[in-house]
């Protein structure tokens, strides 16, 4: 029934906030290994088909399945039942999840944003998560602001801690909910370069952004959302270059 | 007015001999003068005048009996009244805070019993004056003879329905306290933790009281003063608080003005040192908040 390549299965997702229908059955497949670029107006859905999938939003109806497991549900007969609130946890510390607005804890340091999570919801000795967080600091380029507060730090450097945060858990697929979308424009590349070096090492991502130059260059598949729905999705070539509807034509035209 | 440029008055004005070369005439910055605020002097001579007969009259007065201030401002029973009063303000702070968390947490809950419960909660010991709560308690042993086989007198001495009567009330003030805290601190905090994986109980801890006690610490402070002073009330069931300690003094040597000042000032001092915690503490969970370090 699945196919086993497939990492994030979501399918017939249905989402309505009061009588706004916001999601009308997605389906998306998101394979090991890919990065996945969501594009598409404001109100299309994409942010909140992101945050469907580690189930910080609710489905009104359909699934989602991450590495085969469903998220938010268990499965019993015809019916899905919604975990303990312990185990969808659990299955949060795989997905990661960075926001458009960083949301890091502004009475901790940034040293101590990263090790919140390890320690407190994988058990990991205090000393392990540090090391790891120290590691991960050096690497988005932030080893000196460690003893920093976040409010100290530039907004691409928040982002960038953010994604460290989330890099922390070692999640097996990391969500990016517009991540540049709150940064002054000179700030974006220095994020965007983050996000890159991760799709080098091969990490499954999905990305909703507006960012059409960093689809082109780092997407392995782009999907374009349009009034809750996936118009038309491929290789950046095909969907940016050649797109074959005409909401995805006018929207380009619109940002490019 | 019009004519003078502020920003070349202030560059111009601190060197003008040393940064013009010599002998050229750049014309002298024109001195500034604030402007004369005549309203200000007249309030406060009248202020003055006012106060300083009234305070010369205070220290004059011998009616006021100073000496036997002094002369019972130190003395056991006053001490002991007054490590009753600090003693039942931080048991009751800190229980009344203790179930004010409980009941704010109650009252944010999914559960609609929990929330009902937490506001019909709030609705009734605010609705009840503390004194007519402490009378009900102190005659609670009309409605409950006994409580589990021993008697309610011998179970509830005086300290005990103190203890009771005043955290029941300070609860339900705590408790709006502490939901106006939470309410505080944005709602993304609480989704990057949910998405991180913390549990509930880690969440709260962690993430979200911390920053809610920047907006809990000042109206804290203001009912820790509160709760210092609201304990006199506990005198009317005869325990033996700063106010009762005093009152006893008097009622056997009618120097109730000095006595009564006894009190006073032992308040103040107390007032004055918890304002000084309130700012450190206020400091503290300032920490990573613009505007801090």
């Amino acid at each position: 029934m699945s196919t086993p390549s497939a990492m994030v299965e979501a399918r017939g997702i249905h989402k309505s906030f009061g009588s706004l229908d916001v999601l009308k059955g997605v389906d998306l497949d998101v394979r090991a290994g890919e990065v996945t670029v969501v594009l598409g107006p404001s109100g299309s859905g994409k942010s909140t088909l992101l945050r469907t999938l580690n189930h910080l939003e609710k489905v009104d109806s359909g699934s989602v399945r991450v590495n085969g497991e469903l998220v938010g549900y268990r499965r019993s007969g015809n019916k899905l039942y919604e975990l303990r609130e312990r185990d969808i946890l659990k299955q949060r510390t795989k997905i990661g999840f960075v926001f458009q607005n960083f949301h890091l804890f502004p009475h901790l340091t940034v040293l101590e944003n990263l090790v919140e999570a390890p320690v407190a919801a994988l058990r990991r000795p205090k000393k392990d998560a540090v090391a790891g967080a120290r590691a991960l600091l050096d690497r988005v380029g932030l080893a000196d602001k460690a003893d920093a507060y976040p409010r100290t730090l530039s907004g691409g450097q928040q982002q960038r801690v953010a994604i460290a945060r989330a890099l922390a858990l070692e999640p097996e697929l990391l969500l990016f909910d517009e991540p540049t979308s709150a940064l002054d424009p000179e700030l974006v590349g220095e994020v965007l370069d983050v996000i890159k070096d991760l799709a080098h090492r091969g990490t499954t991502m999905i990305v909703v952004t507006h960012e059409i130059g960093f689809a082109r260059e780092v997407a392995d598949t782009v999907v374009f959302m349009d009034g809750g729905r996936i118009v038309e999705q491929g290789p950046p070539g095909q969907v940016l270059d050649h797109p074959r509807h005409e909401r995805t034509k006018s929207f380009l035209s619109k940002v490019l | 007015m019009s004519s003078v440029d502020p920003v070349s008055a202030t560059l111009d004005a601190p060197a003008p001999s040393a940064a013009a070369p010599p002998g050229t005439s750049r014309p002298a910055a024109p001195r500034i003068v604030p402007r004369r605020r005549t309203g200000q002097w007249a309030s406060a001579v009248a202020v003055l005048a006012l106060l300083v007969p009234a305070a010369v009259s205070v220290v004059r007065n011998d009616a006021f009996q100073w000496d036997v201030v002094a002369d019972y401002f130190l003395t056991d029973a006053v001490l002991r009244g007054l490590g009753l009063t600090l003693w039942l303000t931080v048991l009751v702070m800190a229980l009344g805070f203790a179930l004010g968390t409980l009941l704010a947490t109650m009252r944010l809950s999914a559960n609609p019993v929990l929330r009902g419960v937490s506001w019909g909660y709030v609705w009734l010991f605010r609705s009840m004056p503390v004194l007519v709560q402490l009378l009900f308690w102190f005659n609670i042993g009309a409605l409950y003879p006994t409580i589990l086989g021993v008697r309610t007198v011998d179970l509830l001495d005086p300290v005990a329905i103190a203890v009771i009567g005043l955290t029941l009330h300070e609860a339900a003030y705590a408790a709006e306290v502490v939901r106006g805290g939470i309410l505080s601190v944005e709602k993304g905090q609480l989704e990057a933790a949910q998405s991180l994986g913390l549990g509930a109980w880690r969440r709260l801890r962690r993430i979200v009281l911390p920053q809610a006690m920047r907006a809990i610490v000042p109206p804290a402070g203001n009912m820790l003063i509160g709760t210092l002073k609201g304990t006199s009330i506990v005198s009317v069931i005869a325990v033996q608080d700063l106010l009762y300690s005093v009152q006893l003094v008097y009622h056997r040597t009618y120097q109730v003005i000095p006595l009564l000042l006894v009190a006073t000032l032992w308040y103040v001092v107390v007032t004055s040192v918890l304002s000084a915690g309130q700012y450190l503490v206020e400091r503290h969970y300032a920490r990573g908040a613009a505007g801090a370090r």
